[in-house]
């Protein structure tokens, strides 16, 4: 009768805990969907901060059902999920109870999760098993996470520093390192750093190519914009591309002419290579051929004010006249068919006579999500 | 009567710790007054120093027994960061990190971390050059998140953004002006909604909203056309004043005016005859505020030049009273405590100067080795400073 009584009680406990386990994953898949639907301009946010409040008082449990949620999540939903994680993983480690380690070392194991999400867990493995962490790096050289790959750009550039600077059986090894970090490197500070040490090995690394800047344009100017009224008036390029037409410019006729630059970085100075023209416009235009229809993120750097079209359809515009140039200053995300597609871009200077707002110039590349270079295809 | 006991002693406590507590940008009250405690004439005294990661040219506020700081982490700084630290002792109580939802591009001596953070006492609203908007509990549990460029794509600066946040009546306040998509916003404290939201002059502008204490819940918004001073509820326009302003330096507000960096430093209050065009009181031309913004007492108004040199002028008048060359050049704008100013230089020499009616003298100095360009906080006799990565409490 005991034993029965015994059998009785443990399975009505074990049935409350797996209901209450189960009605746990529940609150907790619900309240991530509800966070999911926060929009633009705060919509849904009554309800997802409810969903945040009972969301951050769950156990370490909810901790792979929001990592794994934030794939899916707008940049917002996921500073929601990113802050429940935290408080969460916070809680647990002030209770002095574990993390899932395991769970959260293969999450950041599995390449295809999302990026962001495995650089959050793997900032929190660092924080509890260093070691775990430090042995996750070596495997990041070639990740598709671009945080993560700096990790090991960084592991790599510690130990040439390490190396001992006398030492000549390590200058071999010293090379090879160099030119293994660069195959992952992306950031520039990083990139700049390998490029001086390989000098030292009288290697010049193409910065071009390793950026993937795009360096030969077709461009046609000037066009008026004085007083700064040329940014909305459509010029001819905008309805046609015909490479072999002549248009009324600014200035008289113009065509397009093909240009090249071997800046470093890209850079096509059109006030050296059309002229250094005032209150003008030009247009740059070229074709990229890509593999796939793809995902992808222009990269674009001027002072000047831009418009920019894919195949046609304005992707995005800005009119900031000489608030600095910086790499990578914009980055535009648009969807590149498969094949040919064409890319013009809209340059305007102003009238400013400040020796600082003569730049007329831009600097333009593609990468993948990534963020390693995209080349184009050859056709 | 031990309840009563109980109830006194705490109202007196929150009362204090309301009292005390430096809660935005230049204060409590906005105007870079201290109204605790005398500060201390030295440096001396270095209570505790705590780490901070990454970058980050804020000032901290104090809410009760905790010192906030936000920062930005990352090569390209969009990883931003609010810490929470114990004034007691400096240990972090708490730390949080977002991922900017707008651009993070911005000049090098700057930081995306540079408009400081706002308190209402209970809430956190934590701003950045991004235009991310972060409310959290004192606890550091996230009540609500905007992200006002991922909401309107063109607003931005190339150079970054660095106004500060205020909270004024339950109305969180986000200036987002620039060249292209010029933005002022009044957000619900509450939840993050959007009460209002202006189209604003379409040129970059680096200047705080500031509070205008009394009666009428009004902020006051500066730009390159003036100030426009609107209702924190609703956002619409109350007076306005069209002589041009300061795209760096903030206004600031005693006593019923408002100290204009304009035409030099303008003092102009609400107008009588027309209620919605100010009167201009005075304008000093000589008073030229570079980055620093001014400073002003009962009696006397400060501004610091390009060239470090502070000014002292009648409050009442304009005139100038007298000049002081400070070591070294400035972005943070400083403090007054009693008859001293508190300033630090972007090398991070600290200085005391020893306010006089005719004179002013530094009287005391310390070198904390580092950049600093946050204005300092003070709270409960304490002075706060930071660097990108190190927050001091100095008693």
């Amino acid at each position: 009768m005991q034993i029965r009584n015994f059998i009785l009680l443990g399975g009505i406990t074990f049935s409350i805990l797996m209901l209450s386990t189960s009605e746990m994953k529940a609150d907790v898949t619900s309240e991530i969907q509800t966070i999911q639907q926060i929009g633009h301009n705060a919509e849904n946010y009554a309800a997802a901060q409810k969903a945040l409040d009972s969301l951050q008082s769950s156990g370490t449990d909810a901790l792979l059902p929001i990592l794994y949620s934030l794939g899916d999540a707008n940049p917002l939903a996921a500073n929601y999920l990113r802050n429940s994680f935290e408080v969460i993983a916070n809680k647990t480690l002030t209770d002095k109870k574990s993390l899932p380690l395991e769970d959260l070392l293969n999450f950041v194991r599995r390449t295809k999760n999302d990026s962001k999400a495995r650089r959050l867990a793997f900032e929190w493995i660092r924080k509890v098993s260093p070691q775990e962490a430090d042995q996750l790096v070596a495997n990041f050289l070639n990740d598709p996470s671009d945080e993560l790959r700096r990790e090991a750009v960084a592991k790599i550039l510690k130990e040439i520093d390490e190396l001992a600077k006398d030492d000549a059986s390590a200058e071999a090894l010293k090379r090879s390192r160099y030119l293994q970090a660069l195959s992952g490197a992306s950031d520039d500070d990083q990139v700049r750093k390998i490029v001086k040490g390989l000098e030292a090995f009288e290697i010049k690394v193409d910065l071009q190519e390793h950026y993937g800047f795009l360096s030969d344009w077709y461009l046609i100017g000037p066009f008026d914009n004085k007083d700064e009224k040329g940014f909305d008036v459509a010029y001819p390029p905008e309805n046609e591309i015909k490479l072999d037409a002549e248009y009324d410019g600014q200035l008289g006729k113009v065509t397009w002419q093909k240009y090249e630059t071997d800046d470093d970085y890209g850079k096509l100075n059109i006030a050296e290579k059309v002229g250094p023209h005032k209150g003008a416009v030009v247009y740059a235009y070229r074709e990229f051929v890509s593999k796939d229809e793809q995902p992808v993120e222009f990269r674009l750097a001027t002072p000047n004010a831009w418009k920019i079209w894919l195949n046609g359809e304005l992707v995005f515009e800005r009119e900031e006249y000489h608030r600095g140039t910086f790499f990578d200053q914009y980055r535009i995300p648009a969807l590149m068919k498969e094949g040919k597609n064409t890319l013009l871009i809209k340059v305007l200077q102003n009238e400013q006579d400040q020796s600082w707002a003569q730049d007329w110039q831009f600097q333009f590349r593609i990468c993948q999500p990534t963020g390693m270079a995209l080349r184009p295809e050859k056709e | 009567m031990r309840t009563f006991i109980i109830c006194t002693l705490m109202l007196c406590s929150t009362a204090a710790v309301q009292a005390e507590d430096w809660l935005q940008f230049r204060g409590t009250f906005n105007n870079a007054i201290v109204t605790g405690p005398q500060l201390p004439d030295s440096f001396d005294n270095i209570s505790w120093t705590a780490p901070l990661e990454g970058r980050g040219t804020s000032s901290p506020i104090v809410v009760g027994n905790r010192v906030i700081v936000t920062g930005c982490k990352g090569p390209r700084q969009d990883r931003l960061t609010v810490s929470c630290f114990n004034t007691a002792d400096g240990s972090q109580m708490w730390h949080r990190e977002f991922w900017a939802t707008g651009r993070t591009i911005c000049h090098e001596k700057m930081s995306v971390a540079t408009p400081t953070p706002a308190s209402d006492g209970e809430r956190i609203f934590a701003f950045y050059s991004s235009n991310d908007v972060a409310c959290l509990d004192l606890d550091g549990n996230l009540l609500w998140y905007r992200g006002l460029t991922f909401d309107y794509p063109n607003v931005s600066n190339s150079l970054g953004m660095s106004s500060s946040v205020i909270v004024k009546d339950g109305t969180v306040v986000c200036m987002a002006e620039n060249d292209t998509q010029s933005m002022t916003f009044g957000l619900n404290a509450e939840d993050g909604t959007t009460r209002w939201q202006l189209e604003r002059p379409r040129a970059a502008n680096w200047t705080s909203p500031a509070v205008w204490p009394g009666e009428e819940s009004l902020v006051l918004l500066q730009s390159s056309k003036g100030v426009t001073a609107v209702a924190a509820q609703t956002g619409k326009t109350v007076w306005e004043y069209l002589d041009g302003a300061s795209t760096i330096p903030s206004l600031t507000v005693l006593n019923g005016m408002a100290y204009v960096p304009s035409n030099g430093l303008t003092a102009i209050k609400p107008g009588v005859s027309d209620s919605t065009v100010p009167e201009i009181v005075w304008q000093g031309s000589q008073l030229n505020p570079s980055t620093v913004s001014p400073v002003v007492t009962d009696t006397q108004a400060f501004v610091i030049n390009g060239a470090g040199v502070l000014s002292c002028a009648d409050a009442t008048t304009g005139e100038r009273l007298w000049q002081c060359r400070l070591s070294g050049k400035f972005s943070a704008t400083p403090i007054i405590s009693g008859d001293k100013l508190y300033c630090i230089n972007e090398q991070g020499v600290a200085q005391v100067v020893q306010l006089g009616p005719e004179e002013g003298s530094v009287i005391n100095s310390h070198d904390f080795s580092t950049t600093i360009l946050a204005a300092p906080a003070a709270a409960d006799g304490a002075i706060y400073f930071r660097g990108d990565n190190q927050l001091w409490k100095v008693e």
